[in-house]
């Protein structure tokens, strides 16, 4: 029973993708609506299963472990995964592709997983590339349009492009440490060029994969040709997990190599921060908008996981948790958006208080807790990254992450100004809400006001991280 | 729930309260009482602390709660007041009445106008209140975004332009106060945001340098301390009056009170050494702050830069360090924040009527509006320190104080600080002289009403609290003598006073 506990996670993902086989073969999938409610009720109890008790462990001589801080990251992924099926209800219901979106979507799903949970650095690969293919395959789902296509292509370039290079960092790492199973690099590793080249390599495989400054230049593009579904699973499940596994990586896998790396990734960070912030502010489609708003929420991010220590993790799940709300409720409304406009640009927001109080309400909600500003969780989540980058002593990086905030106000405030302030000579019209996705909304919604305010969160998240 | 506890439960059920409201008349109705409420608790609140202090209570900081927020991260929600804190409680209370009476005639988004005012008042509550820097920093940010959209969406004139650049000013202020607190939390070895405990500790001079240079700095940006004023005199003139009220008279003394509490408080050793740099920008802000109010046609910049100057005295007043000069400091924030709320509430009237705030083209306002007119001169009057009113007993304090500071350097600054009263003189008497005096220069303006039964409660209100400050100053040095002498203990050693 143990065991089928502690897989639950990959076993139940599997029996859904299963299912949805099961489904194609009976047609029902034709039956657009209750095939969409099915997958939402089948993915809420996929979510409620997350939370059975479950012990920790390790099995197939470390290839798969779990503990309680990584159940709690696939319950994060698990509730992002919801959300995303229900805001995106309005654009599968006239897509011809919704059987294929949630497979290739689970399928990445089971690749995060697997990922998430690897004690050993060829599962950890395996995982990452499970969980980037389906990707490639999603963001070209606008089959006829060719930004779309291109999209699909870029993101399957720069990511064989990525792993490559991650692959040789791992392949120097075999040789300076002798094997692949994260114990016995723990206990092996030494600083020394080799092991600082494999490291520098292997970071690059990630910083590809979180779109990091340097390697953040497919970004923009692969986020504005996806469908906007797709750009949401990209910028908050693929990120988040990747986010998730570049803590245990950098903290226990590479932890003897700290002095080198904190240098490292406090430059990233910095470039990420300011590029990010300064390419956002000339930004006039939503999608880009929000690319270059997450690759300067990633570099946020890495302030805090300078921190090396239990308040760095804590304070980084903490984000992600948020970041991913957030996200996922300014996707909702750029998607509710787009659908009655045709258009994602940000100038199709201006007067949007008027006519849809709901939506922008929860927009600038979404952006106030991106830009950091309370009561919203926002706030809490980039100062507790702050506080905790501050422990690592590295001052300049602090400031640097000052200036940005500034920055990124301007730029989310910018939107703000159009929702609330300025009158659009278009009249919109009060647009249609469905069901699925005012409830996504919703979630969303209370989980940004509730999330500062029910401390148990973040308390269960620092117990979990102290281990 | 304790005592304290309620002052910030109350706007937030009168916020709820406006939000669930269906009509507008409902909605002011519920914005008002919820603030008069407020008022009396914070006499209640004054007078409890009156006499715990008469009965023999000697802690530094009274009615103490604390309650758990992140605890893994020493963040506590707890709430203590002195006097110095009080007297800020009492002057926001008023001003957040007052504003609420003059903007009963708002007719656009009511709903939304009042839920950002509660929302406001909510956060200045908080600020003074709490005993943790990370609250504290919590209630500081927690009012940008209201102030950003009362500009953008209620203001006049360039609107957008003020309201971003207030907006991102402030956060850079904050981001700097930010990283001051996080130096704090990080260098006094305990891992404590909680100022009384830092305050025991001894922080290297080294650190508090740095700390105390980011801390002033940060806190000075929400004073408008010169160079980084120019957000105030945009951001007050396109702000409507209850928001202009607010920003003056409330939001600017959030940044005195964190330059006293934190940043001289915190880190006594490097204030003493350093505070040389603040007494020139405040000297700066003083003298041309008047000089750009001189040159100003439209009455609300006029305001604006007269508070720039004014707030001046503040920074002057702290950085000085002598307990006069610090208990004048405190005296000028209570005392500006109403003066200068009054100041904008007759400007609003007055604009309200006349769609112009340009000083040349009105004229004879007093004839046609008697009320609105002698609002007008009473907060001009206040301003220019007559004896009688707040400003002067707060702007002798400041000067008598700074005087006790005996070096050419001090000396230089005080009397230059003291020179600008005459240009203050100069242009109150100007502008009143333009638009409240003399004969009716526009037919038009014969039609005008005066004021309305809330526009004359607001100004009666603020008047009774000019004139208690002015003719009883006893009273109010009473209820905060204890606390700046403590805090002036902390510099005596070098200072001598």
């Amino acid at each position: 029973m143990d065991i089928v506990l502690m897989f639950r996670f990959e076993i139940i993902l599997a029996a859904l993708i299963l299912a949805i086989f099961i489904m194609s073969l009976r047609g029902f999938d034709t039956n657009v609506k209750c095939f969409l409610n099915t997958m939402n009720v089948l993915l809420l109890l996929n979510f409620i299963a997350g939370w059975l008790p479950l012990s920790e462990g390790s099995y197939f001589s470390d290839f798969f472990r779990t503990n309680g801080l990584i159940v709690l990251q696939k319950n994060i992924i698990n509730l992002g995964l919801l959300l995303i099926s229900l805001t995106s209800y309005a654009w599968l219901e006239q897509s011809k592709y919704r059987l294929e979106f949630y497979l290739l979507m689970l399928g990445s799903i089971f690749g995060v997983y697997v990922m998430l949970s690897s004690g050993h650095i060829l599962m950890l690969y395996l995982g990452l590339e499970m969980s980037t293919i389906p990707i490639a395959a999603m963001s070209n789902f606008n089959l006829k349009e060719q930004r779309s296509s291109e999209a699909g292509i870029k993101l399957i370039l720069s990511s064989a492009f990525s792993t490559g290079i991650m692959l040789f960092g791992i392949s120097l790492l075999y040789g300076a440490v002798g094997n692949l199973s994260f114990a016995s690099v723990i206990a092996n590793l030494h600083p020394n060029v080799l092991t600082l080249f494999a490291f520098a390599f292997i970071l690059a495989g990630f910083a590809f994969k979180m779109s990091i400054v340097p390697f953040h230049l497919w970004t923009a593009d692969v986020y504005e040709g996806s469908p906007i579904a797709v750009t949401n699973f990209l910028s908050v499940i693929s990120k988040g997990s990747v986010i998730f596994v570049f803590l245990t990586v950098l903290y226990s896998l590479f932890g003897g190599l700290k002095e080198a790396w904190l240098l490292g990734i406090s430059i990233v960070s910095i470039l990420s921060m300011t590029v990010g912030n300064l390419f956002a502010l000339r930004q006039q489609n939503a999608k880009r908008f929000l690319a270059f708003s997450s690759i300067a929420q990633v570099g946020f991010v890495l302030v805090g996981i300078t921190a090396a220590s239990t308040i760095g993790s804590a304070s980084v799940v903490y984000f992600v948790l948020i970041y991913l709300l957030s996200n996922i409720a300014a996707f909702g409304v750029i998607s509710a958006v787009a659908d009655s406009t045709g258009s994602e640009s940000l100038q199709s927001f201006k007067g949007l208080y008027k006519s849809n109080p709901f939506y922008a309400l929860i927009m600038a909600v979404a952006l106030f807790s991106l830009a950091g500003v309370p009561p919203i969780a926002g706030f809490f989540g980039k100062l507790f990254l702050l506080t905790a980058g501050m422990k690592s002593g590295l001052y300049v990086l602090l400031g640097f992450a000052g200036v940005n905030l500034v920055l990124s106000l301007y730029n989310y405030l910018r939107v703000v100004k159009y929702m609330f302030i300025d009158e659009n000579e278009a009249h919109l019209a009060p647009l249609n809400r469905n069901r699925q996705l005012t409830t996504a909304l919703y979630i969303c919604l209370i989980g940004l006001i509730a999330i500062g305010f029910v401390t148990p969160i973040y308390q269960y998240i620092d117990s979990l991280c102290r281990f | 729930m304790d005592i304290l506890s309620l002052l910030l439960v109350f706007p937030v059920i009168t916020a709820l309260g406006i939000l669930v409201a269906k009509k507008d008349k409902v909605v002011r109705w519920t914005a008002l009482s919820g603030s008069i409420v407020q008022l009396f608790l914070a006499i209640g609140i004054t007078a409890y602390y009156v006499s715990l202090r008469n009965a023999g209570e000697t802690g530094q900081m009274l009615l103490e709660s604390s309650y758990e927020w992140f605890a893994p991260l020493q963040i506590y929600f707890s709430a203590a007041v002195d006097g110095i804190s009080l007297v800020m409680i009492l002057m926001t209370a008023m001003v957040v009445v007052a504003g609420i009476l003059v903007s009963w005639k708002i007719g656009k988004q009511v709903k939304e106008f009042f839920f950002l005012i509660l929302l406001l008042s909510l956060s200045a509550y908080g600020f003074f209140i709490s005993t943790n820097l990370f609250v504290m920093f919590f209630f500081l940010e927690l009012a940008v975004i209201p102030k950003y959209l009362l500009i953008g969406v209620w203001g006049s004139g360039r609107k957008d332009y003020s309201a971003m650049k207030l907006a991102l000013m402030l956060m850079f202020g904050s981001a700097l106060v930010f990283i001051g607190i996080l130096g704090l939390f990080y260098f006094t070895g305990a891992q404590t945001w909680d100022f009384q405990e830092i305050a025991k500790m001894h922080i290297p001079i080294e650190t508090q340098r740095i700390l105390y240079i980011l801390l002033f700095t940060g806190f000075g940006v929400f004073t408008a301390m010169f160079p980084f004023h120019t957000w105030a005199p945009d951001g007050h003139s396109s702000a409507p009056t209850a928001a202009s009220m607010f920003l003056a008279g409330i939001s600017m003394k959030l940044g005195g009170y964190g330059c006293l509490r934190v940043a001289t408080y915190l880190l006594p050793d490097a204030a003493q050494e350093l505070s040389w740099i603040f007494i020139i920008t405040a000297s700066i802000a003083i003298i041309y702050g008047a000089f750009a109010t001189m040159m100003q046609k439209d009455l609300k910049y006029m305001n604006a830069y007269s508070s720039v100057s004014h707030c001046g005295f503040v920074i002057l007043g702290i950085a000085m360090l002598t307990k006069a000069a610090v208990t004048g400091a405190v005296m000028q924030m209570v005392s500006h924040g109403i003066m200068t709320a009054l100041f904008f509430a007759s400007i609003g009237m007055i604009y309200d009527r006349a769609h112009t705030r340009q000083a040349d083209e009105l004229g004879g306002m007093l004839k046609q509006m008697p009320f609105i007119g002698s609002a007008f001169i009473i907060s001009g009057l206040c301003s220019l320190g007559l004896p009688g009113f707040s400003g002067f007993v707060s702007e002798m304090t400041v000067f008598v104080g700074s005087w006790e500071r005996t070096g050419v350097f001090y000396r230089v600054a005080t009397i230059l600080a003291c020179a600008s009263i005459v240009v203050t003189a100069v242009y109150i008497l100007r502008a009143v002289g333009f638009a409240i005096w003399g004969t009716v220069t526009n037919k038009e303006y014969l039609k005008f009403k005066d004021a309305t039964w809330s526009e004359r409660s607001a100004a009666v209100l603020l008047t009774l609290g000019i004139l208690i400050i002015g003719l009883a100053p006893f009273l109010f040095i009473h209820l905060i003598d204890a606390d700046t002498t403590s805090i002036v203990s902390r510099f005596i050693a070098v200072v001598g006073k």
